[in-house]
């Protein structure tokens, strides 16, 4: 009887440092779920180029994240990006009027949408618009323009 | 399906009185074996085994080393299937048996092996459970009053909490004979019981197979080479050979018989038809001849 | 030269029935491993006990050490290009993708795999199967297949718990001994990690852990029931669970890519 007890007790140990090591990796080493809110609403935003931006990007106000890209589609019909994000409820005084602009945190990091405030009184409510937004930078293009620039500038010579 | 048909055939032929008289009197023949041919590859085992085991009788199988004798019980329990012919035990051909009859008939089985083969994570005690707990929904109570009983048989309650590997060579084997008895079997089967025991805990073994056999009027298969302690417990005696029964009868008239073979078995002789020399060049040739480098 | 041939067919032939044999011994396990959650539960947490939480100091100390180690690797050579920064990064990546379960289950094929083989191999020396299959115990349902399922369910957790421990062992020396900082450390983590990468992980050190106590278990089971059959048994379980694991997690990583 003894044996079994400790046998019992050595494997509910066991058990219980694998669950938490598994709750400690699927939580702490990863950022993929310090968003949580127990009521969001949904803006939409248009963009000519989101980059890499893909579902579950952050959405940041100031640098504090408050919401999360849950969709991304293309609209055929305009030829834009068209991103969906949630925004935690309890911010429900976001200008109408803010700009949303799709950012790189660091140089290798991955991409989110910062939100500058607008002044405007009225603000963003469930299945709202953005209308400001500023697109994604892309390397190659940035390189382009300065390669651009620089022969320009030596045919000025 | 074949030897299901083959079978069908021998029963008619029995039927009919043109011999096979033994076949269809199964209350006296538990266990028949009929033109039995297996082989391991590369040398056949058996070719043509005939042997009938009688109802309430111990049967001794005898025989040298190599002959096949534990295959034999394999085959008997069909842990192993025959290539040819059959084994009917009360009548059933047992290789057209499906897994859950097997299982079933096996539990009318209880074995004996060669070390006890004891299940070493479990105690003496559950040891001896261990069949009522797989097979019945017995309570703790009946179950302990059950295995308590078949110890005690075997001498050995006071051992109930030890673990195997801390018994003797003979105390394993009665603790087995324990566990092979706690579902009151018909058939007992014993796997050389006598080797490698001390001769107190052979005595005590003889003793017990015999006990067994007359008060619970079960049929008993050893299988063994210990030509003496055979004598003074089997009823009957099968003397194997070259994948044949070579004699058979009871312990004294093997012990008279005028074959050759079973002269030098019954009696330990170095040499004889089982030849002491192990197939070798001559010995002088070999000793003074250069072919050996 | 007909007889070469001869040889390499006769293999190959013999190759194809083992791997046969091998399948269906899998599918029989399987069949019988439902029925053993519902009936049987005590034995399967005695099985989970032999294989996990006996494997334990060995995962958690070598956890502790690799992790240790592959912040030190990642710190000085990071150092060069002033990245400091990403040598959690570095160790968290090579722990939660490849060490962990890799380093994990062949540690459970020498700890747990070889436990388990020899411990089958043993029975069936001994006969202790052959009597269960006279006791009309079916030795597959009772030996086998608790001791596969214990070992299923321990090696992903082991495989969790190395990680774990490889990333405080990579908190240490990246933290405490080069005075990275506590809070860039754990963000770059938790910025570049992602949930996908955790689960490539995961599915890594389930199927391993099928993997590892399948290979166990078989090679018990079939082992030549002499003493040095059952030595030849153990090495053969580690020699094939290491190679199957390796080329398995080339598999599994080019498929998730």
């Amino acid at each position: 009887m003894r044996q079994t007890r400790s046998v019992e007790i050595g494997t509910g140990l066991f058990v219980l440092l694998g669950m938490s090591a598994l709750f400690f990796l699927t939580t702490q080493t990863t950022g993929g779920d310090d968003f949580s809110a127990e009521s969001v609403y949904t803006v939409e935003a248009r963009f000519e180029n989101i980059g890499s931006l893909r579902e579950r990007a952050p959405v940041t106000m100031s640098g504090v994240t408050i919401g999360r890209v849950t969709d991304v589609t293309f609209d055929p019909a305009t030829l834009e990006a068209v991103v969906r994000f949630v925004v935690d409820a309890q911010f429900d005084r976001i200008p109408d009027d803010s700009d949303a602009s799709i950012l790189t945190s660091g140089i290798l990091g991955s991409q989110y949408i910062g939100l500058q405030a607008g002044g405007s009184d009225i603000y963003l409510e469930d299945g709202s618009e953005i209308l400001f937004t500023q697109s994604a930078i892309v390397l190659e293009n940035l390189i382009g323009k300065f390669l651009v620039n620089a022969g320009s500038k030596e045919g000025e010579d | 399906m074949l030897i299901g048909f083959q079978g069908l055939l021998l029963f008619c032929a029995a039927t009919d009185g043109l011999g096979f008289q033994s076949l269809g009197d199964y209350s006296e023949n538990l266990i028949e074996i009929r033109d039995l041919k297996y082989s391991r590859e590369p040398r056949p085992i058996f070719e043509n085994l005939n042997l009938t085991i009688r109802r309430g009788e111990i049967t001794a199988i005898m025989g040298p080393s190599g002959t096949g004798k534990t295959t034999l019980l394999r085959l008997i329990t069909r842990q192993l299937i025959p290539q040819q012919g059959a084994i009917y035990v009360d009548g059933v051909d047992i290789a057209t048996l499906t897994q859950a009859q097997l299982y079933t008939m096996r539990q009318r089985f209880g074995m004996l092996f060669q070390n006890g083969a004891l299940l070493t994570d479990l105690s003496v005690f559950e040891n001896v459970a261990f069949p009522l707990r797989e097979h019945t929904a017995l309570t703790n109570r009946l179950i302990r009053h059950i295995v308590l009983t078949k110890l005690h048989a075997v001498g050995l309650r006071g051992a109930a909490d030890m673990m195997p590997s801390e018994l003797s060579g003979g105390m394993a084997r009665r603790v087995a004979l324990a566990r092979a008895m706690v579902m009151d079997p018909d058939i007992l089967i014993y796997d050389e019981p006598f080797v490698g025991l001390d001769p107190i805990s052979m005595g005590v073994i003889v003793r017990l197979v015999r006990r067994m056999n007359d008060a619970l009027g079960i049929t008993s298969i050893i299988v063994s080479h210990d030509v003496e302690e055979v004598a003074t417990v089997a009823d009957r005696s099968f003397l194997l050979s070259d994948g044949k029964v070579a004699a058979s009868g009871r312990p004294e008239e093997l012990r008279t018989a005028n074959s050759e073979l079973v002269r030098q078995f019954m009696h330990g002789m170095a040499d004889g038809p089982v030849a002491f020399h192990y197939d070798a060049p001559g010995y002088a040739e070999q000793l003074l001849g250069r072919d050996t480098e | 030269m007909n007889r070469v041939f001869q040889d390499i067919y006769e293999n190959a032939v013999e190759f194809a029935r083992t791997f046969g044999a091998f399948q269906l011994f899998f599918l029989r396990l399987i069949r019988h491993s439902p029925g053993m959650f519902v009936g049987r539960f005590n034995v399967i947490v005695m099985q989970v006990y032999n294989a996990g939480a006996l494997s334990l100091v060995i995962v958690m100390v070598c956890g502790f050490f690799v992790g240790a180690v592959l912040a030190l690797q990642a710190y000085s050579n990071m150092a060069r290009f002033n990245a400091e920064d990403w040598t959690g990064v570095a160790a968290a990546f090579a722990l939660v993708k490849e060490l962990g379960p890799v380093m994990t289950a062949i540690l459970f094929a020498g700890r747990a795999g070889t436990a388990l083989t020899s411990e089958i191999g043993l029975m069936k020396a001994t006969d202790q199967l052959s009597a269960m299959e006279m006791m009309a115990v079916n030795p597959v349902k009772r030996v086998l297949v608790p001791r596969f399922l214990g070992g299923v369910i321990a090696m992903p957790l082991l495989a969790a718990v190395f990680s774990a421990i490889g990333m405080f062992g990579a908190h240490l020396v990246g933290v405490e001994l080069f005075q990275v900082d506590v809070g860039s450390f754990w963000q770059q983590i938790q910025l570049t990690v992602r949930m996908q990468d955790v689960n490539e992980g995961i599915i890594k050190s389930v199927v391993f852990g099928i993997a590892a106590s399948l290979i166990a278990v078989w090679e018990g089971y079939n082992t030549v029931p002499t003493a040095e059959g059952v030595g030849r048994a153990t090495t053969r379980t580690v020699v094939i669970t290491a190679i199957t694991i390796l080329v398995f997690d080339f598999m599994i990583t080019a498929a998730m890519i």
